[in-house]
């Protein structure tokens, strides 16, 4: 395959860019893998590249019932940021986005990863508390990019927020993750199937994994919608699908309820917003960035009732034009351009499983809320990590399904074991 | 918009509604082990398709109910109050 460069770039351009191959194989699915990885979103394809590349195991399938990325990875508004604070959760994103720094030469492929700052607003004394305490924490933990700023500095960098005094939620202040940013979803996905094929591995898709067999406690293989393939080691990472997957296992509960998640990007503007905002007030829920393209990606609550379905209700969008004309007032007259949603898998405490199973070969990755894009690179290391070496990396010790029988909660928000409000 | 018939006021928009949960759940004695504890607060069946789940009429009669609805494609199979004593005594009237 053609690796890209700058001069590779040029030389095709000359050529008349007769030159490129494919970006990866389209194999036939083979009777037995060492590793089966169900799911081709980002976390399935991550895990493949890095069994590969830091476990030397390529002899590995990683099987897509649809299209790779056509899952909640093509869903999402993109947001990277490590500003967690509930140890675990604290060095896993902290080390995501340190991969995330260098990803795009680590897979050699251009994942427009922007780190152009992620800034919550505050709006009052008591808001300003709680962020400085967690903001604090960052720094006493390696992010020297934690900053609360005041108002004046806040009204500099990013102007066209709504500043009025007489807002329902005056803006007072802002809590600023500067490394924080955004990335390109798709180049991310593309860019992972790219290096793992280049490894060797075998990214089958359109097929659907309808059933998993097995012998006492341990998984033999899966049928597929293109024949029963058999594996030593079973990986699922399948986002919002995991309790039917675990079902298929013969297994029937999980600490989590799937939930859908909107999103919306406006049509194309001209440079307006360089930052991440996001507004948390009074019950309401916001985010906004501004794409390369110049569309306006925002969102905010999930959908509040359980759901498998990829549709969104109509309340959740009014709630989001609301709080969107409360932040940023000028988006008035801006057209929408799509809008569309993706089924999360929200868990108990809001934090993911990268764990081990009942079953003696099964692994588990899910329980990504909907925060799982800027996951990935981390996720995808210590997922491998663990169907590797058949035990959990210190870091994700306490990520496994039995955290709550010993007494743990890694609850970022405080909200209890309600699915439906960690967002 | 989900509609949900709700047996004192009618159908109603489900905005009107807060959702529960998993209305399967029953919560064990205060003195049942520690794992039927964990089991009840924090494991799920999590079903794609039909299931019963409580719904509170929040901005109605504020009574909780227990909804049978089709969690792919929302349809709403059945609607009952989730008090055991007042489903009997609305089956009693009506
Ligand atoms: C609207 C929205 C906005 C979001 N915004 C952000 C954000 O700003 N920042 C952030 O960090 N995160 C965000 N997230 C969360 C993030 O997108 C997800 O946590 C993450 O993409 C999940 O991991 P994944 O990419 O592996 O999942 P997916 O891409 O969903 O991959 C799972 C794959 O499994 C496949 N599958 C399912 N069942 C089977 C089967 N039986 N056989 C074979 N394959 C199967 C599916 O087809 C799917 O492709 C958002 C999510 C949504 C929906
Ligand atoms: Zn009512």
């Amino acid at each position: 395959m053609t690796r890209f460069s700058a001069w590779n770039v040029f030389w095709q351009g000359m050529s008349g860019q007769k030159g490129w191959s494919r970006q990866w194989r389209d194999p036939e699915p083979k009777p037995h893998y060492d590793v089966v990885i169900i799911g081709g979103g980002l976390h399935g394809l991550a895990t493949a590249y890095y069994l590969a590349k830091n476990h030397g195991i390529h002899n590995i399938a990683v099987l897509e019932k649809g299209w790779i990325g056509g899952g909640n990875a093509g869903r999402n508004t993109t947001i990277v940021r490590s500003n967690y604070t509930q140890p675990g959760n604290r060095e896993f994103y902290e080390h995501s986005l340190k991969l995330w720094e260098e990803l795009s030469h680590e897979l050699n492929y251009n994942v427009m990863f922007s780190q152009r700052s992620h800034i919550t607003l505050l709006h009052s004394p008591g808001a300003i508390d709680a962020a400085s305490r967690n903001y604090n924490i960052m720094r006493l933990t390696g992010n020297d990019d934690a900053e609360i700023w005041s108002l004046e500095r806040l009204k500099e960098a990013a102007p066209h927020l709504n500043y009025d005094a007489t807002a329902r939620f005056p803006i007072m202040g802002a809590a600023v993750h500067k490394r924080a940013g955004t990335a390109r979803h798709d180049a991310v996905i593309w860019g992972y199937a790219r290096a793992a094929d280049q490894l060797g591995i075998d990214i089958i898709q359109n097929c659907e994994v309808t059933g998993i067999t097995r012998d006492g406690s341990r998984v033999t293989g899966v049928e597929t919608s293109r024949g029963r393939i058999s594996t030593y080691k079973l990986g699922l990472a399948v986002a919002g699908s995991s309790s039917r997957l675990w079902s298929l296992a013969g297994m029937r509960h999980l600490p989590i309820e799937s939930h859908k998640l909107q999103a919306f990007v406006s049509e194309p503007l001209k440079p307006l917003l360089d930052q991440v905002v996001v507004f948390g007030m009074g019950g309401a829920h916001f985010y906004i960035s501004q794409s390369d393209k110049g569309g306006m990606v925002f969102g905010g609550d999930l959908d509040w009732y359980k759901s498998y379905a990829q549709k969104g209700n109509l309340p959740i969008v009014q709630d989001v034009a609301e709080a969107a004309m409360s932040v940023l007032p000028c988006l008035g007259r801006v057209r929408l351009l799509r809008h569309w949603s993706g089924v999360v898998d929200m868990s108990m405490d809001g934090s993911h499983f990268i764990s081990k199973t009942p079953l003696d070969n099964l692994y588990l990755n899910a329980g990504w809320n909907y925060g799982g894009f800027k996951a990935t690179p981390a996720s995808g290391t210590y997922f491998a990590d663990l169907i590797a070496n058949d035990r959990p990396h210190r870091v994700v010790a306490n990520h496994d399904l039995k955290r709550f029988e010993r007494g743990i909660q890694l609850d970022e928000r405080g909200a209890g074991p309600d699915p439906k409000l960690h967002g | 918009m989900i509609r949900i018939p709700c047996p004192f006021c009618g159908t109603r928009d489900h905005s009107e509604f807060s959702y529960g949960g998993d209305g399967s759940i029953k919560y064990p004695a205060l003195d049942a082990p520690m794992e039927d504890w964990h089991d009840a607060v924090f494991q799920r069946e999590n079903i794609c398709g039909r299931q019963v789940e409580t719904w509170h009429h929040v901005n109605g009669c504020r009574m909780w109910l227990l909804v049978e609805r089709d969690t792919m494609t929302h349809e709403i199979h059945s609607v009952r109050p989730a008090h055991p004593d007042m489903a009997q005594a609305l089956e009693v009237t009506a």
